[in-house]
């Protein structure tokens, strides 16, 4: 398991090279031998885009998007299985950023690997996910496949997230459900559903008890009392 | 004043900062026209100058930055003598950025809603006292009347409890609230030009619907300008009249938001609207890029900044000079070779 972190400008250390950088996680797990080193950090430059002369530079001389390659190759150097990307492009330009996720898929592709992306952008999320959870306040609230959740959310919450993102498109009027109020501190959290103060469909059931997380169709999970009669838009 | 004449005009703006490693022209020629009741965008990639452009505006520029070419004129109604209203034109470059104009135009007429809420609020003063005191400083009112504007501010943010809120220190409010207690400040005054930096970068999703909204409603209520500046093309799409797209201190394109984002026409807005992952996109396929990444203030390129990353680029043009903006369609104004 490896991690690629959100802020390329923080997560590598400006006095190690790229050698230093991508090689420690491989050093660490016990290829000790250097010239065996040299050649594995240079086959993880390239495949994230960049060329294996750079080797003996520093983070200082890349830019954004380069450096985000750099924290990649680093989290593939051991060959993990799994992936977690906390944000990894929401501290990019836009035109990086899609540099970015063609290469995150393109490698998810190549090593067959699985990833759990971290991202407040729905857009993104849409573009790169097999599956989604959606999170309140420390629980999950909805999980299903990507394209059913955004076609027919069945939580309140994931319904008023997808009418709160800004559409790039000045045709489309986003904002027709409008979230009142903020969000709770998780140290002292509503009663019942923590979604029920700012919930325009809550009932008495939903102050009082906390619903179960269930399956409400084959594979899509949501924890709301009211799933089965409520119909919320989505964004097709 | 109506609303067909500009209230901001600015021309030929630059703004360079003379550093030891060599000079950043961080703005290198922008001109563009705001209008009341207009909310007018500006976009663009880190160091394209959005930010300074704005400094500029208000006279804050950091030091070693300058002004160095350029207008910025502001038109205000004065009372004229015999009693008709009178168009006023100054010149912001002209003016002395810490004298006695300069301050009585910042803050009063162009306000600032900086970027990081956090940021902006003195952590040992209250919210209330900080508010009171920039109302002061611009209106000849008392203690108690500012106070009562104030208050009068909260509550039109949409802030519970706002005789509350007032007393307290901004460590105390939570994100969202801290953002509207900074939009009741920048508004307390009236100011005719409402400078927006980013100012949901930090919230999340759907506090940044309910800022947004509130910004819609206050501008129209009162008719006021709005700069918004962003790097969202989404908040953008949602929010502007008018965009301005900016690319390396240069003006790439301006027009109405409808023409932006659906007939855009510099390889650089055509480029950027394309390389968006859309909500009606097919999933994980690869998106179009820009190749490349954006150079360093440094080593800015010959010519149109944007020319070694452009698909259309025509060698021997582009790269030797940086072309000129000229209007196309009815409000829409593109600096490409390719529409001359």
């Amino acid at each position: 398991m490896q991690m690629i972190f959100q802020d390329p400008y923080v997560s590598l250390n400006p006095r190690m090279t790229l050698f230093d950088i991508v090689g420690e996680p491989l050093l660490v797990n016990g290829m000790t031998n250097r010239k065996e080193r040299v050649e594995r950090v240079a086959e993880l430059l390239r495949l994230v885009g960049l060329r294996p002369e750079y080797m003996q530079r520093y983070p200082h001389a890349f830019s954004g998007g380069q450096r985000q390659r750099i924290g990649i190759a680093r989290a593939l150097s051991v060959n993990p299985r799994l992936v977690v990307a906390d944000e990894p492009v929401s501290a990019l330009d836009v035109s990086v950023q899609a540099q970015i996720l063609n290469l995150m898929l393109d490698l998810q592709k190549r090593l067959n690997l699985t990833y759990l992306f971290v991202a407040h952008n729905l857009s993104v999320v849409r573009h790169i996910c097999d599956r989604v959870a959606v999170m309140y306040v420390g629980k999950l609230v909805e999980m299903a496949d990507t394209l059913e959740l955004y076609a027919a959310p069945k939580h309140p919450y994931t319904a008023a997230l997808m009418s709160a993102v800004p559409v790039a498109d000045p045709r489309i009027k986003t904002g027709s459900v409008e979230l009142k109020g903020e969000v709770p501190s998780p140290a002292n959290p509503p009663s019942g559903c923590y979604f029920h103060p700012r919930c325009e469909f809550a009932i008495d059931a939903c102050r009082i008890d906390a619903p179960a997380f269930r399956e409400i169709s084959p594979n899509h999970f949501v924890a709301c009392h009211r799933a089965d009669e409520l119909k919320l838009p989505g964004i097709a | 004043m109506n609303n067909s004449t500009p209230i901001l005009s600015v021309r030929d703006l630059k703004v360079h900062f003379p550093l030891d490693e060599g000079t950043v022209k961080a703005v290198d020629g922008v001109t563009f026209d705001v209008y009341a009741g207009q909310v007018f965008g500006i976009v663009g990639e880190s160091g394209c100058g959005k930010s300074v452009t704005m400094k500029a505006v208000l006279r804050i520029v950091e030091p070693p930055g300058k002004i160095v070419a350029g207008e910025i004129i502001l038109r205000r109604s004065v009372a004229g003598a015999n009693g008709s209203q009178m168009d006023d034109l100054i010149n912001l470059t002209a003016l002395d950025a810490s004298g006695r104009v300069m301050r009585s135009i910042r803050g009063a007429e162009i306000a600032l809603i900086p970027q990081e809420p956090m940021a902006s609020f003195s952590p040992v003063h209250t919210i209330g006292d900080q508010i009171i005191e920039a109302i002061m400083l611009h209106q000849a009112v008392n203690q108690r009347e500012a106070r009562k504007i104030a208050l009068q501010m909260l509550k039109d943010v949409g802030i519970p409890i706002p005789d509350q809120r007032l007393d307290e220190y901004s460590w105390q409010l939570s994100g969202g609230l801290r953002q509207r207690a900074i939009i009741a400040m920048a508004l307390s005054c009236n100011p005719r030009v409402l400078i927006a930096d980013e100012p949901t970068t930090a919230v999340d999703v759907t506090t940044q619907a309910q800022v947004l909204r509130l910004l819609r409603r206050l501008q129209q209520d009162r008719n006021a300008a709005i700069i918004f500046i962003t790097h969202d093309l989404g908040v953008i799409a949602q929010m502007a009249d008018y965009v301005m797209v900016m690319y390396l201190g240069l003006v790439m394109e301006q027009g109405p938001v409808d023409e932006i984002f659906h007939a855009p026409k510099h390889p650089y807005t055509q480029a950027l609207l394309r390389s968006i992952p859309t909500i009606t996109m097919t999933p994980r396929e690869n998106l179009p890029t820009i190749t490349g990444s954006i150079p360093h203030p440094f080593n800015k390129p010959r010519g149109c900044p944007f020319h070694p990353r452009c698909e259309k680029s025509i060698a021997g043009k582009c790269d030797q000079a940086v072309p000129p903006l000229r209007r196309i369609g009815a409000n829409q104004m593109v600096s490409c070779f390719l529409y001359e």
